[in-house]
């Protein structure tokens, strides 16, 4: 336990003595949310997710594959 | 059939991110050792000095790494989004690399960065040096394992298709991770880092020198940069000689592009400096060069190590007939691009027949045509990419460009190794601080330490197309059916935001650069 608090208060005391870190964490911050929270739920939706098992997935990518273009 | 702008709307989104990306990686990789060698000399001599030198790198690293940070992420997304096929057929190839990647980067990051990071002061010298090295080791294995991956795909082996599942299946983990190819690309790219590394620390010292301060901190950089440079420098030749055979055995039309070689010969020249007719196509006969001074019989000898031997040239691919030594050094004949096109065709037709019996209830047929269709497709499977081409001409990559960066990348190479040796030199008379034109020379280094790196790449990616799998998926077969405005939308998205973030984050990086070592405020 002893341990553990110890961890959590070198971690919080690290976070609140920073100064240029504040500004490079809202960065990242603003980056992973436009990742996470925008680009991959509006854009980047991985095509064989609207297939459910994997069976699906792969006949698909053989048609894909296979097709005479 | 899916259109070509979906393939280069594509393409150009996966080139923007990957260069993106690239523009932080090589300062993590190279910072982070040189950061863990002052801090070493620190803790040996307990001189306050090499602390706050330590203490200065260490937040150019930290800017760098959370620039980087999420760049690399968009590159998953597009693997899934924009090329569903290819991310499929690679199977656990790509994905188990990627998660150790994950692994090793979110252990090792998160515990010790945060260490090296917040430490100061609150754990013992020994733990905090300890934590650096491991920070910068770490940050190089995770770039092994990401090019394990990307080596892969340049020389597939290891592997076994499954038609079932129309996926590669490991069977061979030890050899993917240490082919040659990996090998090459790892040490080749990681020494790449080094030297950005050693270029972006004495740009910046140099640039105080030129301000006239912080004299004894830039001297006391540049003197270890300066040797890490070098050391750097001359290895990425060797490494870049290795490279070059090990591309003449798996992708020779890469190499052909790289030198703009159309017909091969015993003892090829090497291309030292040249500009390329930009009238030459493979199916006429115009002079590939309008200018050229080449090395005698240099290619042959950077391919093979053989000053005679024989490099085909971009029409001895197209039409076979040449003996070679293929990836495991047995001697064949290589066969013409026609036959390629018929044997993939062949493993295609498999693989369909595959796909249509694999159900069939009639359990004689089924295991009858089943075992006929494995035949085929392990017969001609390692042409299996062939059989989505129609014309020699969609097996070349873009000749100048191949050709250009190459050439950018090896002049620059060769700047470096001179402007090291006068900066090692200089410094050794201690006069560096005295000349300007060093100090601006210097400064500008840095940007073109970029450019190399970045065109090292290029080279790498540019001149493997078509193929996203060498020989068994080109990029026309890889991409998704999403539309190309699609494509084109998210990479306007990621265009615009990325570049306004870069703009702060250089900012925040220049303040901190201006600001000098006496603005850190660590215990």
């Amino acid at each position: 336990m002893n341990a553990a608090r110890r961890i959590f208060n070198f971690y919080r005391d690290g976070f609140r003595n920073m100064d240029v870190g504040k500004s490079l964490w809202l960065i990242v911050i603003i980056k992973l949310v436009i990742m996470f929270l925008v680009l991959r739920i509006f854009f980047f939706k991985p095509e064989l997710s609207s297939y459910k098992t994997d069976k699906e997935k792969a006949a698909h990518v053989i048609e894909n594959l296979t097709k005479n273009d | 059939m899916i259109l070509s702008s979906l393939v280069d709307a594509s393409r150009m989104q996966f080139a923007l991110t990957a260069m993106f990306h690239w523009l932080f990686v090589p300062l993590t990789l190279g910072l982070g050792i040189l950061i863990a060698i002052f801090e070493t000399k620190y803790c040996r001599t307990n001189d306050e000095s090499w602390k706050k030198l330590t203490q200065f790198w260490s937040r150019i690293f930290a800017i760098n790494f959370a620039c980087g940070v999420a760049t690399g992420i968009i590159l998953e997304f597009e693997f899934g989004t924009n090329w569903s096929n290819y991310s499929w057929f690679v199977g656990d190839i790509f994905g188990a690399p990627l998660a150790i990647e994950g692994i090793f980067a979110f252990f090792m990051e998160s515990t010790f960065f945060a260490v090296m990071y917040f430490g100061w002061g609150k754990v013992s010298k020994g733990f905090h040096l300890l934590s650096t090295w491991l920070t910068a080791i770490g940050a190089n294995i995770s770039a092994y394992w990401i090019l394990t991956a990307n080596a892969w795909m340049q020389s597939p082996s290891g592997v076994a298709f499954n038609p079932a599942t129309a996926r590669n299946e490991m069977v061979d983990f030890w050899g993917i991770v240490f082919s040659s190819t990996t090998l090459t690309k790892f040490s080749h790219s990681v020494l790449s880092g080094f030297l950005v590394a050693a270029i972006v620390v004495i740009g910046i010292s140099c640039w105080y020198l030129k301000k006239g301060r912080n004299k004894d901190f830039s001297m006391r950089s540049i003197k270890y940069a300066s040797v890490f440079g070098l050391f750097a420098v001359f290895m990425l030749m060797v490494t870049g000689h290795s490279s070059a055979v090990t591309v003449a055995r798996t992708q020779p039309m890469k190499l052909a592009a790289m030198e703009g070689l159309y017909r091969g010969e015993n003892g090829t020249p090497l291309v030292g400096i040249g500009v390329l007719n930009p009238k030459k196509q493979y199916d006429n006969d115009e002079d590939p060069y309008l200018f050229n001074i080449s090395i005698p019989k240099g290619l042959s000898f950077l391919a093979n190590m053989d000053f005679d031997s024989y490099v085909p040239g971009i029409n001895d691919i197209i039409e076979g007939g040449y003996k070679y030594k293929d990836k495991n050094g047995e001697e064949k004949t290589a066969i013409p691009f026609a036959e390629k096109v018929d044997r993939g065709n062949m493993a295609r037709r498999a693989l369909a027949l595959y796909g249509q019996y694999k159900d069939d209830p009639d359990t004689a047929k089924r295991n009858q045509i089943l075992s006929q269709a494995r035949q085929y497709l392990d017969d001609n499977f390692e042409y299996f990419g062939y059989g989505f081409l129609k014309d020699p001409k969609e097996s070349i990559p873009n000749v100048p460009m191949t050709f250009y960066s190459f050439r950018i990348m090896v002049m620059l190479g060769g700047y470096f190794i001179l402007f090291l040796l006068v900066c090692w030199y200089l410094l050794k008379k201690k006069i560096i601080a005295e000349k300007k034109w060093f100090l601006f020379l210097a400064v500008l280094s840095v940007p073109l330490v970029y450019i190399c790196a970045e065109a090292g790449w290029v080279v790498a990616e540019v001149g493997r197309q078509p193929w996203t799998i060498q020989d068994l998926l080109p990029v026309q077969a890889s991409v998704s059916g999403v539309s190309a405005g699609n494509v084109w939308t998210t990479f306007i998205i990621f265009a615009v935001l990325f570049t306004t973030l870069l703009v702060a984050e250089l900012r925040i990086a220049f303040n901190q650069i201006k600001k000098g070592p006496e603005g850190i405020k660590w215990n």
